[in-house]
């Protein structure tokens, strides 16, 4: 038997069952972030070595405000394809979809020569407190833009079928990753400043 | 996070039994797998008590475990004392109050052919699978299973055996599988109840799984957090947990330092404290089904339990730091979470009240499963009002790690959320199997039970006023203050032993009426909510019903002035 609103909204709800799903699980994601930077808050303020201050200041901020304005366009593209599926453009949407996951690639790219210059200058994250949030969460945020980028390859070849065959549900589907895609990149917008700012 | 089983064809063994995408076939996956895990958790507890009881003797039949001359090691304890309360917490209790219960019934009570996201249900099943596998591995690593109590301290946890961090991984699964399950659950009782089914006519088992699905949903990130932090601490040698200048063994351990054991503590009980909550709601839950069904009456003040239940689950996102107050994080942030404590026994003590008085007046029907449901009134009420002590920050100090404790809490959870989850086995067996269970059975492993479970934890009250540790591995032999009360580690080993053996009725009950039960109707207690009225007993593979029911009352329309039976279903126009 069909599961109902599966594609079609609920009246009173106004969502479709995976909307709903997906935010809740931001509202988790929310939680795991937040207990990180509380984390960074807590051993931050029992700092009395000054690791943080002088932790950050070794961070090269050109690359990481590079970094922001590429995630930054990476969620206008990825809500561009979404909005080109629901005109039926769906050229357009491959066009724009493409796009993010080549941005997405860019920050990685970025990312990759800021760790290995790190590593380089025999910075590791046992080096100070600094330095281990500094990569637990700049890790685990790298960990989110790979699984949004695995998901995204997913419905850009392989999944790219369903565009046919049903299109309402995949375009549920783009938007559900979308909300996604806006979360990781949100979370970059606090982890900018707070790593390499303050 | 979609798709939907296909019922047109004949599905193949794995399909339909081990893979399934049926919530039911999960329901009762997470069911059976958990009830194994309690009995595992329970078993390392019996090894326990033998070595509170009779330290320094080697263990008859079970002391080859431990060595040549069969006497536990203290390091051993220590594993068997961390594995138990992880064991029964995350692998027993929760998977099978919510996710057996709660996957089995929650569809059916609101009138839907499935959960939301079945494939998202299989996946948080192994994903709780593969965390029970990894948590039995740590048995076998060097050093044996994880030794820092389940509430994993550092620096000793930072600094402990291997099994810490197959520990961690375990926890790292078992945390993405509660995830999955409460997505879903959430998701499913917000879409999918049937037409006429509004908030105010849910039963108030759903609410209750609703309640809970969002502690799982929103407590567990942080510990997962923690958890993270604490496999970098061990594997990557950072220094969160570690202090600077710690000393290990007479030695300044070689890390950075800059650390905060107290960090931990803060983010595990972030979780930890919504998770009692995540204990006691589902039992709640399962009670009021159970009350309401056998009293023949409607639950009393509904709408104030749906209410309490909500306001208690916010409120335990702000009490976490009763569990700190001696550490030092000062005496502002103790009288605030003091206050905060004593506000969120209010709900519970709401609760439990709208329940004593569901009884008054009722004729009540003394079946199995509301033996279970009574008794769970009062055990948890000594559960919670031995809490209220220990919420305070000045009797704190004194009961603050004693057997105390352990007693609190193992009244709270265990003749109070298992024998919930007793109740509900009794009650909803029927419907599960379309065959009943015997009551002799049911009733000697209530009494049995009742009696034993308080042989084991009321002399714990006793031991620790007197100021017993929890801690000591040897039962408190070479304690002075322990010297009155080392009579009673016997009396409470014996309970425990004896509780084992009161669990065997229902372990034959459970498996003989599987096979040979007598046939029970689909109604067979006369109940109203849309599980008993409107599904066959088993109901139907991948849709339930025949037909979605509608819904035109209440949950618990019993015994309705002027109408022609005792029973008034909610699907009944």
């Amino acid at each position: 038997m069909e599961i109902p609103y599966n594609v079609e909204e609920r009246q009173d709800t106004g969502m479709y069952n995976a909307k709903l799903g997906i935010w809740l699980f931001l509202a988790s994601e929310v939680m795991l972030f937040g207990g990180l930077f509380s984390a960074y808050v807590f051993l931050r303020m029992g700092d009395v070595t000054g690791a943080f201050m002088s932790g950050s200041n070794q961070l090269n901020v050109p690359l990481a405000t590079f970094n922001t304005l590429v995630l930054i366009s990476s969620s206008v593209t990825m809500i561009m394809s979404w909005v080109s599926l629901k005109l039926g453009e769906q050229k357009k949407f491959k066009t724009y979809l493409g796009s993010t996951l080549v941005l997405a690639g860019v920050f990685l790219v970025v990312k990759y020569f800021e760790y290995s210059a790190k590593f380089h200058h025999g910075i590791f994250p046992e080096t100070s407190t600094f330095f281990a949030i500094y990569f637990t969460l700049t890790g685990l945020h790298m960990l989110h833009i790979i699984g949004g980028m695995i998901v995204i390859f997913y419905f850009l070849v392989p999944g790219a079928k369903m565009m046919k065959l049903e299109s309402e549900r995949f375009t549920n589907r783009i938007e559900t990753v979308g909300l996604y895609w806006h979360f990781v990149d949100l979370v970059w917008i606090f982890l900018f400043p707070v790593l390499y700012l303050l | 996070m979609s798709g939907q089983p296909d019922t047109h064809h004949e599905e193949s063994f794995w399909r339909k039994y081990i893979f399934s995408v049926d919530h039911k076939i999960i329901g009762l996956q997470y069911g059976i797998t958990a009830l194994i895990f309690l009995f595992f958790g329970f078993c390392l507890m019996m090894m326990m008590r033998w070595q509170l009881a009779y330290p320094e003797e080697p263990m008859p039949m079970l002391g080859w475990l431990f060595g040549e001359n069969g006497v536990m090691l203290p390091e051993m304890y220590n594993s068997l004392g961390a594995m138990h309360g992880t064991i029964m917490i995350f692998l027993g209790v929760v998977p099978l109050a919510v996710g057996a219960f709660g996957n089995y019934f929650v569809p059916l009570q609101i009138g839907a052919p499935d959960m939301a996201f079945p494939k998202l249900n299989m996946t948080s099943y192994w994903c709780y699978f593969a965390g029970g596998i990894v948590m039995i591995v740590g048995f076998f690593v060097p050093g044996g299973a994880a030794n820092s109590g389940w509430t994993s301290y550092p620096p000793l946890a930072d600094i402990a055996t291997t099994g810490q961090t197959v520990w961690l991984i375990g926890m790292v699964l078992l945390i993405t599988s509660s995830l999955l399950g409460s997505v879903n659950t959430i998701t499913t009782i917000v879409q999918l109840r049937t037409k006429g089914l509004t908030w105010m006519r849910l039963p108030f088992f759903v609410w209750a799984q609703f309640v809970t699905g969002f502690l799982l949903l929103l407590a567990f990130p942080p510990l997962e957090a923690a958890g993270v932090l604490q496999l970098m601490d061990r594997l990557l040698d950072t220094s969160f947990f570690l202090p600077s200048g710690l000393v290990v063994s007479g030695e300044i351990l070689n890390v950075s330092g800059g650390g905060s054991p107290l960090l931990w503590q803060h983010m595990f009980w972030f979780l930890a404290h919504p998770e009692v909550y995540v204990l006691i709601l589902p039992a709640m839950g399962i009670v009021a089904e159970v009350l309401a069904n056998n009293t023949r009456k409607p639950l009393w003040g509904y709408k104030s339990i749906v209410y309490a239940s909500t306001f208690l689950g916010f409120m335990s996102f702000i009490v976490w730091a009763h569990h700190m107050f001696m550490t030092g994080m000062g005496t502002t942030i103790s009288a605030f979470f003091q206050a905060t404590t004593m506000i969120i026994s209010v709900p519970s003590v709401v609760i439990l009240t709208a329940m004593f008085i569901s009884l008054w007046g009722a004729s009540i029907r003394y079946n199995s499963a509301m033996l279970f449901a009574l008794g769970f009134i009062p055990m948890f009420g000594i559960g919670g009002l031995t809490g209220l002590p220990l919420g305070i920050a000045a009797s704190d100090i004194h009961l603050h790690d004693t057997y105390y404790v352990i007693g609190h809490f193992h009244y709270v959870v265990a003749p109070g959320t298992i024998f919930a989850l007793f109740a509900g086995v009794y009650y909803w067996f029927p419907k599960m199997t379309g065959k009943l269970m015997n009551e002799t059975l049911g009733k000697v492993h209530f009494w049995l039970s009742m009696l034993f479970i308080n042989g084991i934890f009321m002399p714990m009250f006793v031991q620790g006023l007197a100021g017993i540790s929890r801690r000591l591995w040897d039962g408190g032999t070479t304690y002075a203050h322990a010297a009155d009360t080392l009579w009673l580690n016997e009396v409470m080993s014996a309970s425990a032993w004896l509780l084992g053996l009161a669990q065997l009725p229902f372990i034959y009950n459970l498996i003989k009426s599987m096979k040979s039960g007598e046939k029970a109707e689909s109604n067979h207690w006369e109940a109203t909510t849309l599980e008993w009225t409107d599904a066959p007993s088993p109901p139907l593979p991948h849709r339930n019903f025949e037909v979605i029911p509608e819904v035109h009352r209440g949950p618990y329309e019993y015994s309705v002035p002027g109408a022609d039976k005792d029973f008034t279903p909610q699907s009944e126009a």
